[in-house]
């Protein structure tokens, strides 16, 4: 293997950011009042290989899209160090600007100019482009080409952004966020973008917050919480650190509901890896093989004469990784 | 055409000139702020001060006074209002009559009373010229002997006045909205930062912002002149040159205003806040409506220091008296400083997220 294929597409080490409110002034608007930093990114590393999808899973307000800007090199880190390609923002910012394609969590394009005049915008900052008819065809809105970007549906406002992030035919791709928001079909018709630019050899780094984006599209995910890293592999590399495949969940019947079922006896059930009694009263188990999980639990249940008034067994997700490793769900954490 | 821009690859700040343009002309809102909004101002108040003589003095006469005196008064040219005691007071208050005549108080002979507010240039006026003809057919002799010279000058008339002031009240607002609005708004939607984040040079923004700027102002000066022209008959007493050099000053002095206006706002509401801030007391103060030399004279050195006094100075130099750039070194000189001083200090202090 050559050594520019081994030196990573994008490595950080150390990386912190720090809001200090004391900087917002004149003309902050209200709400940047008085308060304490805000530790948004607190120390994060990362190695992403090239050619490869990687993911920054996590809630909302984990620090996905504060760590993205800083890769990007629109935001400066308060510490850390932050190499592309073997090159810093630093040292080599206009070459990299021109190696990278970004689409930003949210952009407003001007509503009055047309799609190809968005393009061409975008195509000036260039010194090699992409024709505006090959990126029309990449992105599927060729029939678009006359529309104003104001009568666009939100999924075609969304691939328009990325077709402004493939411009410069970039090594790196950095979505933030790219499907929220956006209907299932919408939401497919995007990820296969991003497979097909993957596909050709080049590197995604992407934040969402739906596992099920994550573990369709991503080689590796960082799971990120309150600016850390908290777990890091592949999608299936996780859920099998969970010491189990799948899931059941169940509930017992009304007033039945404590019926001195305890976790730890649902742990000495066999093949049970993990137990938890939910706030309304329901119990998530993992479980390594539920053909020998469920007729004992059904049996401890009976057992206890108590009555399931809901059962549900399936394959557990990177959601269940994030719940195991902060006891919170990804969507209302 | 859609084939020839596939591949051509034009200049961006071309890019981003054609980007402010085409965004100019696709709104119909913008068209009529630069358009509608400047020539219905100077149909509106060139109708309400249009010159067609000199309105006769009007005069609240109570119940009392002598039918001589008021019949003396009406021959002599002067409006007679018969009026109450309340209702006199409330005309005079509004202006409708410049004084009010009050019957000779009783055991007081036959001494007229004038009632008026001597604070009020038109009530002083009033009293002149009723008292003048009171004097004359009560039997005064003028010893001195005078005729009176009229002349019509060109350039005297409101709508001569208020021309230049419009066009320097529309090139600061073209500067302000065009430039410090459209910025904030560009932040507002993230699309600051999305160009920060594609390899822009950060000044090929401004300089496309600065050539779409310079496209509008002649669009923005002839709609006025064209306009006041044709409907009022304002001639151009001046250079065109002279026109150009304080237009151009004035718009970039106001564009370096809009770069600092606009350097930190966050959202549309604190950018519209901030532009009334700047523009309003100018609005007032600089003399686009009427001369800002009516205001004290202790205020006349802050007056004259604003960019928008210069400017109107200015144009009313170029427009009205035909001053060439010598004349006009100092307005420019102002201007200058102002822009300079503001674009210097908004780059520095402006946020691009």
């Amino acid at each position: 293997m050559q050594a520019a294929q081994l030196e990573p597409a994008v490595s950080c080490r150390g990386l912190r950011k720090i809001y200090d409110p004391r900087g917002r002034w004149l003309g902050a608007g209200l709400g940047g009042g008085a308060g304490a930093a805000v530790v948004a990114v607190d120390g994060l590393d990362l190695g992403i290989r090239r050619g490869e999808c990687f993911g920054l899973l996590g809630p909302n307000g984990a620090g996905k899209t504060t760590t993205v800007e800083i890769l990007e090199g629109i935001l400066e880190p308060s510490a850390g160090e932050v190499q592309l390609l073997g090159m810093s923002w630093a040292r080599d910012e206009v070459r990299l600007r021109e190696r990278i394609g970004v689409a930003l969590q949210e952009t407003r394009f001007p509503e009055r100019l047309s799609v190809a005049e968005v393009l061409n915008l975008f195509r000036s900052f260039y010194p090699r482009s992409k024709p505006v008819s090959a990126l029309l065809a990449d992105v599927e809105l060729t029939e678009k080409r006359d529309a104003w970007v104001g009568k666009l549906s939100g999924g075609q406002r969304q691939r328009l952004a990325i077709a402004c992030a493939l411009v410069g035919e970039p090594d790196i791709l950095f979505l933030d966020e790219p499907t929220t928001g956006l209907d299932p079909q919408s939401r497919r018709q995007l990820w296969d973008l991003v497979l097909r630019f993957r596909g050709a050899g080049g590197t995604v780094v992407l934040t969402t917050h739906y596992m099920e984006e994550a573990e369709r599209l991503c080689d590796r995910v960082a799971i990120i919480d309150h600016g850390r890293i908290i777990k890091e592999g592949s999608p299936a590399e996780l859920i099998r650190g969970l010491g189990a495949q799948d899931v059941i969940e169940f509930a017992l019947e009304g007033a039945a509901a404590g019926a001195g079922l305890t976790e730890s006896d649902l742990l000495a059930l066999p093949a049970v890896t993990g137990a938890r009694l939910a706030g309304d009263g329901a119990f998530t188990l993992t479980v390594s093989e539920p053909a020998r999980a469920l007729p004992a639990l059904i049996a401890l249940v009976s057992g206890r004469g108590a009555a399931l008034a809901r059962l549900e067994t399936r394959h557990a997700t990177l959601e269940d990784v994030f719940v195991t490793l902060t006891g919170r769900h990804l969507r209302d954490a | 055409m859609p084939e020839q821009s596939d591949t051509a690859r034009p200049h961006p700040v071309v890019q981003l000139t054609l980007m402010r343009l085409r965004e100019l002309s696709r709104e119909p809102g913008t068209l009529f702020w630069v358009f509608g909004f400047p020539v219905l101002i100077s149909i509106a108040l060139g109708l309400a001060f249009r010159t067609t003589g000199p309105e006769p003095v009007a005069v609240g006469v109570l119940p009392g006074v002598p039918a001589a005196v008021t019949g003396a008064l009406t021959a002599g040219g002067v409006r007679v209002k018969p009026l109450d005691e309340q209702a006199a007071r409330s005309e005079l208050r509004a202006g409708r009559v410049a004084l009010v005549l009050v019957p000779p108080a009783p055991g007081a002979g036959d001494v007229l009373g004038y009632r008026y507010d001597p604070m009020r240039p038109e009530a002083r006026l009033g009293r002149a010229v009723v008292d003048d003809v009171l004097q004359r057919a009560a039997g005064r002799h003028d010893p001195r002997a005078v005729r009176d010279e009229i002349v019509r000058e060109p350039g005297a008339r409101y709508i001569d006045f208020l021309t230049p002031g419009l066009i320097g009240m529309n090139l600061m607002s073209g500067s302000m909205w065009g430039i410090g609005w459209v910025l904030v708004n560009m932040r507002v939607r993230k699309l600051l930062k999305r160009l920060l984040a594609a390899p822009m040079r950060r000044r090929h923004l401004f300089y496309g912002q600065a050539i779409a700027r310079s496209i509008m102002i002649p669009v923005e000066l002839g709609v006025i002149l064209i306009f006041a022209r044709l409907a009022f008959d304002v001639r151009m007493a001046g250079s065109w040159l002279a026109l150009a050099l304080v237009s151009v000053t004035g718009s970039a002095c106001f564009a370096g205003m809009a770069i600092l206006v606009a350097s930190r706002a966050q959202n549309s509401e604190t950018m519209s806040g901030l532009m009334n801030l700047v523009m309003l007391p100018m609005f007032v103060l600089s003399g686009v409506f009427f001369s800002s030399s009516h205001f004290p004279a202790a205020m006349q050195p802050a007056v004259n220091a604003l960019p928008l006094t210069a400017l109107c100075n200015g144009l009313r130099a170029v427009i009205i008296d035909g001053a060439g750039v010598g004349a006009i070194a100092g307005s420019l000189a102002v201007m200058g400083v102002w822009g300079a001083i503001s674009f210097v200090v908004g780059l520095r202090l402006f946020r691009w997220g």
